[in-house]
């Protein structure tokens, strides 16, 4: 428990980057926000056993994270958090789908592991990049951005309070489990009935917590608006750093490149 | 200055589970005034404190802030002039960094940038936690935090101070700080405390809760003198009125 506790605690520091002042920082956020949108729609709208065209994508979180000065090893660390989760999601695709697409060798290799790996390299992609944008951006900024981009507020704000809800929900976890834990003296637990009426306990708390939370936003004069420090508007940096990302997406989305490289290469050494 | 008057009239609050942890409180601060609500833990001090910007509505009752009754709509003016620091920190704090935090309440204000700028410099130096400002809020001391959400409200410069024990948890110099901030600030405070000592320095009136209900209203000397009031409100006199604990218990261990 008290890794979930240091997981979560790291997790808030991703809010803390987003005050850095990299060229990616001083970005608008509806720019990164449009960018980030773009970049998950054209990788998973690729075929699901699409596995060669999506590596190019990575350029993306390499160039961000290059530009940005985020610690790549705490991104990576991030990132993998929630590889059991895609793991879990795809560990029935090798058992129903057992057609053979690869040959290697005596080695066929099925349709289901295939998907498997491009769904795991999907995710990796996307979640990348929805860390990389919390990160140079802040959280409320992208609530904002999103509402000025026309979602509607409601929606916006509900996002915020999720956001600040798994954090209030994390930090009972914690408390409550290490009192559970103090209080077990060193058994291994008190079983399962103790972990139901934690549970629901926990519930009810972080449930109050953030109703408490919300009273204390709702003293300080917030009335659903959102305002942020950052200052910035819809410039010619952010029309060229969203025109080029596009085009680069969209480009390899459309083209195979691995491919048009190849027949340069081929082309220019027959 | 009509603005600053604090008035409750009948108001009574009624928990959902039925509880009833206010049952006809009236009561009426006016301008400048500085009052302590002191009581015994669970007496009501916190629920009745929330009725004063709005974060609890009363079951029956009225709350009157200046000329503005406290309604669905007056409430975003009642709030700007209301500042209310809660009991526990923990509640209070929710941006990433403690410099967000406080500037949370000006920019809701409206306020530009360097206004922002400037308010949260002040209000933080005004609790003595400048040095605290970059960092997240989970990473602060108990004590820590209760200073920083003070700051909170104090960078959006309430017209009323409410306080829920705003001296818990603060160590001695940092309880000092505040109570020269308390003083310092001329506009109407409110506040509960357990602390009697600070009632004392701090405040000309005090009300005494009680299991919901007021059972004392007046100048604080007079309710500290009045040692049978206190011992029925699970109460004590404060330490500095007590005398000096070793001499007194010289003189109790030599009575019969
Ligand atoms: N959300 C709630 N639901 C039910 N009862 C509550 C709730 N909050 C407080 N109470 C009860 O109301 C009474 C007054 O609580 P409170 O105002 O917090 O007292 P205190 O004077 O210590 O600040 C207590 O008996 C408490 O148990
Ligand atoms: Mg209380």
């Amino acid at each position: 428990m008290i890794s979930i506790n240091a997981a979560v605690i790291d997790l808030k520091r991703l809010d803390l980057l987003a005050n850095g002042d990299s060229p990616i920082h001083i970005l608008d956020a509806r720019a990164k926000v449009l960018v980030t949108f773009v970049f998950i729609i054209s990788v998973v709208s690729f075929d699901r056993y699409e596995l060669a065209r999506l590596l190019p994508f990575f350029i993306f979180p390499i160039v961000m994270i290059a530009l940005s000065g985020l610690p790549p090893i705490y991104i990576v660390q991030k990132i993998s958090l929630i590889s059991p989760l895609v793991l879990m999601v795809g560990l029935f695709n090798p058992v129903f789908d057992r057609t053979v697409m690869y040959q290697i060798g005596h080695l066929g290799i099925s349709g289901g592991w295939v998907s498997l790996l491009s769904l795991f390299i999907r995710s990796l992609l996307t979640v990348g990049a929805a860390f990389i944008l919390v990160g140079t951006t802040g959280f409320t900024a992208v609530c904002q951005a999103l509402e000025r981009l026309g979602i509607p507020q409601i929606f916006a704000v509900q996002l915020l309070f999720l956001h600040r809800y798994i954090f209030a929900l994390a930090d009972e976890i914690s408390s409550s489990s290490r009192a559970r834990e103090l209080r077990s003296c060193g058994k291994k637990g008190l079983g399962v009935a103790s972990f139901g009426s934690l549970a629901g306990h926990l519930l009810l708390r972080t449930w109050q917590r953030a109703e408490h939370i919300h009273t204390a936003m709702l003293a300080r004069g917030f009335i659903g608006r959102f305002y942020v420090q950052r200052q910035s508007r819809f410039a010619a940096s952010e029309l060229l750093f969203m025109l080029g990302w596009c085009i680069i997406f969209i480009a390899l989305h459309s083209f195979d490149i691995s491919d048009i490289l190849g027949g340069l290469v081929t082309g220019i050494f027959p | 200055m009509s603005h600053h008057i604090v008035e409750a009239k009948n108001l009574r609050h009624v928990y959902p589970d039925g509880m009833i942890a206010i049952k006809d409180v009236s009561f009426r601060i006016t301008h400048g005034e500085s009052v302590a609500i002191i009581g015994a833990n669970g007496a009501g001090k916190s629920t009745l404190l929330q009725h004063l910007n709005g974060c609890l509505i009363a079951t029956a009752g009225q709350v009157r802030i200046g000329d503005t009754l406290l309604t669905k709509s007056t409430l975003p003016d009642i709030r700007r002039t209301v500042g209310m620091v809660f009991q526990y920190p923990d509640d209070q704090l929710f941006m990433p960094t403690v410099f967000e935090d406080v500037a949370f309440g000006p920019l809701n204000l409206g306020l530009s940038g360097e206004e922002v700028d400037r308010r949260v410099a002040e209000a933080l130096e005004r609790v003595g936690a400048g040095h605290l400002q970059a960092k997240p809020p989970y990473h602060l001391s108990g004590g820590e935090k209760k200073r920083v959400a003070i700051a909170t409200v104090l960078a959006m410069s309430p017209d009323i101070l409410v306080m829920d024990e705003p001296t818990s948890g603060l160590d001695p110099f940092a309880r000092r700080q505040l109570m020269y901030l308390l003083q310092e600030f001329q506009h109407t405070k409110i506040f509960t405390s357990h602390d009697l000592d600070m009632v004392m320095e701090l405040c000309e009136r005090t009300i005494i809760l009680h299991e919901g209900a007021i059972m004392a209203d007046g100048p604080t000397g007079e309710i500290f003198r009045n040692e049978a009031l206190l011992t029925a409100c699970r109460l004590e006199k404060p330490f500095s009125m007590q005398g000096c604990p070793l001499c007194r218990k010289r003189a109790d261990t030599k009575k019969p």
